[in-house]
């Protein structure tokens, strides 16, 4: 979990003719396994960096009175994946909790979509970001990730979020590359059928 | 959570370093816009826009330059804006819109995620 800050010659730089930044968001409760399956895919090691956010400047100019403002600071964890000489993903690990969710808003504004990690011993981590993403309409797809034997089935862990048909639910294991690939590309091709749904109507 | 990078940072420093700016709510960069130096340091310039001009001889995200220099997100926007107003970065923003059901990101960028992730 350590975050590799100091030397940023020694990862691997874009081309010089990357243009176009896409985000990817990977959602999850303290201890999921988000900065692993960052990690797990991501060309650089995953950097990690913050962003102090004041609730009063959501609205109108507030900063100068210095009264009955709240300061959050959020640290997040991100890597990248250069898909083509031009684009590149970037994916950000976010804390799903609820007094950081208006940073998201912000900060992850024009995301592709996001990966809700979810653990099933502690399903209750989750439901705020799902609620969240459902209200947005931000496409997004839940992965469970495998911590030694999963207790329930997936079908009793869509039961227990509530979640949707339409919202696909699968088995990942964050440390495993394949696996991570697998989560990034189903999140992928949700994209896909939300576009076919779209066109079909 | 992670022991952040600026646990060690005093306000006094991120105050120095943007002459006591405060961020601006609705900036124009997103945290993945891709910066381009235009130009090479000049003798006397400040530091931090030095090392900035140095990271970005390569394209470099917003979020990327925030993590190697240490700084807030919104602090590093506002060195970044500073650089772009005086023509010595240039900066290549991200085409995607909010990807809601309404508004998909294109067929296009999506095959190139896809093949990407493929590649991998």
């Amino acid at each position: 979990m350590d975050s590799n800050n100091s030397d940023p010659f020694e990862q691997p730089r874009l081309a010089s003719t990357a243009s176009e930044g896409i985000k990817v968001v990977i959602i999850g409760g303290f201890g999921v396994g988000k900065t692993t399956l960052v990690q797990a895919v991501s060309e650089i090691r995953p950097l990690c960096t913050e962003e102090t956010m004041t609730r009063a400047s959501e609205g109108i100019d507030d900063l100068r009175r210095g009264t009955g403002k709240t300061s959050t600071t959020v640290a997040f964890d991100f890597g990248r994946i250069t898909l083509t000489r031009e684009r590149v993903l970037y994916l950000f690990g976010a804390p799903g909790q609820e007094r950081f969710w208006f940073l998201w808003d912000r900060l992850f504004l024009g995301s592709l979509g996001a990966v809700v990690l979810v653990d099933d011993r502690r399903l209750d981590d989750s439901f705020y970001a799902i609620d969240r993403l459902e209200a947005a309409g931000t496409p997004f797809i839940v992965a469970r990730n495998r911590f030694g034997k999963n207790q329930h089935s997936l079908d009793a862990v869509r039961g227990a979020l509530q979640l949707s048909e339409r919202v696909p639910l699968i088995d990942c294991d964050a440390r495993d590359r394949q696996s991570c690939k697998d989560a990034l590309i189903a999140l992928v091709e949700h994209l896909f059928t939300l576009h076919s749904a779209r066109e079909a109507v | 959570m992670t022991r952040g990078p600026l646990e060690h940072e005093t306000p006094d420093r991120l105050y120095a370093v943007t002459r006591g700016r405060m961020p601006v709510p609705d900036d124009a960069l997103d945290v993945v816009s891709l910066i381009m130096s235009e130009s090479e340091s000049e003798p006397g310039m400040q530091s931090e826009y030095r090392r900035i001009l140095a990271l970005c001889v390569r394209p470099t995200a917003v979020v990327e330059i925030a993590s190697y220099l240490r700084f807030p997100v919104s602090v590093t926007k506002i060195l970044l804006t500073d650089l772009l107003d005086s023509g010595k970065v240039s900066a290549r923003h991200p085409s995607a819109s909010p990807a809601t059901p309404a508004r998909l990101p294109s067929l296009d960028l999506l095959q190139d995620v896809l093949r990407g992730l493929q590649q991998l």
